[in-house]
């Protein structure tokens, strides 16, 4: 069995001597800034009116930290910091880079955007079972996830956002709740054991935990049988968390039961981590195995996509006909991720960036349809364009948008991937693609019509409830990202194609981990 | 030694399998605490399993002898133990809580969340 080997160490060399930079503390303050918030929220147990006016300020800020570790790390190319005194592959590092800074801003504004609607949905009841430390112990872990360098720690991140998405869940113990609860927790432990089986594995066989490090060893032809193996236990345990073709079961079966702030939090944040982790490990680290499983994913991918979408199809319940969506969305990132090109990577990066953003608003739109409707069901909804024009199409443009139609956020991923897919003659992938948008758009062509178009019958016309500001704004902010994206992608294009390079050729990511090559012998 | 503890960890993991494609909740839990036993182990194994070989570096030397045992698998197991242990506790009580609530610990009728007989979609208007 590995161990790390038994050359002559020069301890100094792995010892951190220097006092760390200033800005290099932005790489942990994101994950420092929610545990210590998430902490003084449960502090204040007893204060639940203050909660939401701190977890606010606080999310906008975290908003403010992200956005500048971003700009810094796309001027400045990635960058790693190290925990006590121990230097990389010994110590524990916070390594950032493009797609790391890039995830970890979208779920700030995702959270920003959840957080604001929770003020005016979340009750009394709600803040005492504590909505507000749940949220920013979720960011944690989600932040934690993103930012980074050390696999085991990957895990623990893990940990830490499965334990907060376990309360938010059950936020309220609805006998539903429950049923849900019980289901999601189950598969999620056993999918984040898998994961820690597959880090037993690998330190057995590299000896190291540290990404970078992991790495450089795995691109060294040599032991292609174990590390197949691991691959694929990867690839299982994420599809697991992503909620990929077989094992995506959990996922309709629990994201319609709790508070619609809850499910709009989970579908922009949980999955999205799944899909970032398996980017992560098996573009970044295994390399070689990516392709060897490529046909495997590139399968899963379309199940995932038409599964997802013939399952949106057959739902008369918004919400969990968008847990369907969500399946469907994770289907196309999987497919950039089979093709492994530079575009399909891309594509497949920013279909993610935007399916955070959208699927959140999307489900904040359902819950403000169902406060204007009376009802989550297609059966009983309608009237709404007569209620609210405005409103009417702001819904159109985020439809639009999950269809994958210009000149919303959605079309430009899709168009990345359909041209990836086909240069690499993979037909039947950008086949499925089209195919999916196809069956999206009668998706939401039919909830348009049943919902807003369709006037409401009268025996079930209960009084809408007005939408109150703290509704509107996150809904408007998230939506004009939304049409900003569709109308000016050249920017996150761009940025979207250099952290898909960043992860081809990572030479970047390891000399910000082992500045001085330490770690090549 | 490493045998030993590899076939053990194969038993636990086909114990803990079959337990958890059981229908009944009680049983799932069962399977995932052998489950997260299984995967302790397999960590610990990972770190060579030796006797009589303290984990001290001698004098003189840099290292620590070859074949003792590497001590940061068992740091990651403690890590692991305390968070499957608090994993299970919890799992424990919201089993036992949807036990008093849907009134079954058979998953099989666990339909509240998704009811057996759902309304089609409606076809027109």
């Amino acid at each position: 069995m590995a161990a790390p080997s038994n050359t002559a160490a020069d301890l100094s060399a792995a010892l951190v001597t220097a006092p760390m930079q200033v800005d290099h503390w932005l790489v942990i303050l994101p994950v420092a800034l929610c545990i210590g918030l998430g902490a003084i929220l449960m502090m204040l147990r007893d204060r639940t009116a203050m909660h939401g006016w701190i977890a606010v300020p606080g999310l906008a800020l975290l908003v403010l930290i992200d956005a500048a570790l971003l700009y810094k790390v796309a001027n400045e190319g990635p960058l790693t910091m190290v925990m006590g005194r121990w230097l990389p592959p010994f110590g524990i590092a916070f390594s950032v880079d493009l797609l790391g800074a890039i995830m970890a801003l979208a779920a700030a504004i995702v959270a920003l955007a959840a957080s604001l609607h929770a003020l005016g949905e979340i009750t009394t009841s709600g803040r005492r079972y504590g909505f507000f430390p749940f949220l920013m112990l979720l960011l944690a872990g989600v932040s934690g996830a993103f930012l980074t360098g050390d696999i085991f720690n990957l895990y623990v991140w893990f940990e830490v956002l499965l334990i907060s998405s376990f309360g938010l869940l059950i936020l309220g113990s609805e006998r539903e709740q429950i049923d849900g609860a019980l289901k999601y927790a189950v598969l999620n432990l056993i999918a984040t054991t898998l994961f820690l089986v597959s880090v037993g594995y690998l330190y057995a066989v590299f000896g190291t935990l540290n990404m970078a490090d992991i790495a450089m060893k795995a691109r060294v032809p040599g032991n292609a049988a174990p590390l197949m193996t691991l691959a694929g236990l990867f690839l299982l345990a994420f599809g697991m968390k992503a909620a990929a073709f077989p094992v995506n079961f959990w996922l309709p079966a629990s994201y319609h039961t709790p508070r619609i702030t809850v499910s709009a939090l989970f579908a922009g944040l949980l999955t999205k981590v799944g899909i970032y982790a398996l980017i992560r490990v098996l573009v970044m680290l295994f390399p070689i195995e990516r392709a060897g499983l490529g046909p495997i994913t590139a399968i899963v991918a379309v199940a995932t996509m038409l599964a997802g979408a013939l399952g949106a199809l057959g739902e008369s319940d918004v919400r969990r006909l968008l847990g369907y969506v969500v399946i469907s969305g994770i289907g196309t990132i999987l497919a950039g991720v089979a093709l492994g090109s530079a575009s399909g990577l891309s594509g497949a990066i920013f279909y993610a960036l935007h399916s955070m953003v959208l699927m959140t608003a999307l489900y904040l739109l359902a819950g403000q349809a169902a406060r204007l409707g009376g009802s989550f069901s297609l059966a009983a909804l309608g009237g709404l364009y007569r209620q609210s024009g405005w409103f009417a199409g702001l819904s159109l443009v985020l439809f639009f948008a999950a269809c994958g139609l210009p000149p919303f956020s959605g079309f430009w991923p899709k168009v990345i991937l359909v041209k990836a897919a086909l240069d690499m003659g993979a037909w039947w992938i950008a086949a499925a693609i089209l195919l999916t948008g196809f069956l999206t758009t009668i998706v939401f062509g039919r909830i348009f019509l049943l919902a807003y178009w369709r006037p409401k019958s009268a025996q079930d016309a209960a009084a809408p409830q007005p939408i109150a500001w703290q509704a509107h704004l996150p809904l408007a902010a998230l939506a004009a990202l939304v049409i900003g994206f569709g109308l000016f992608p050249e920017r996150l294009l761009h940025l979207t194609q250099l952290a898909a390079a960043g992860l081809d050729d990572p030479s970047a990511y390891l000399y910000s981990v082992f500045p001085g090559g330490a770690g090549t012998q | 030694m490493e045998a030993v503890f590899a076939t053990l960890v194969g038993l636990f993991f086909a114990a803990a399998i079959y337990l958890m494609l059981s229908k009944f909740s009680i049983r799932i839990m069962l399977g995932i605490a052998i489950l997260g036993n299984a995967v302790n182990l397999l960590l610990f194994t990972a770190g060579r399993v030796t006797r009589e070989v303290p984990p001290i570096i001698p004098a003189g030397a840099d290292t620590l002898n070859a074949d003792a045992a590497n001590p940061l698998p068992q740091a990651l197991i403690l890590t692991a133990i305390v968070i499957s242990f608090s994993f299970l506790a919890f799992l424990l009580v919201l089993t036992y809580r949807a036990y008093q609530d849907l009134k079954t610990d058979n998953t099989g009728k666990m339909r509240i969340a998704e009811p057996e007989e759902r309304p089609v979609p409606p076809l027109g208007y």
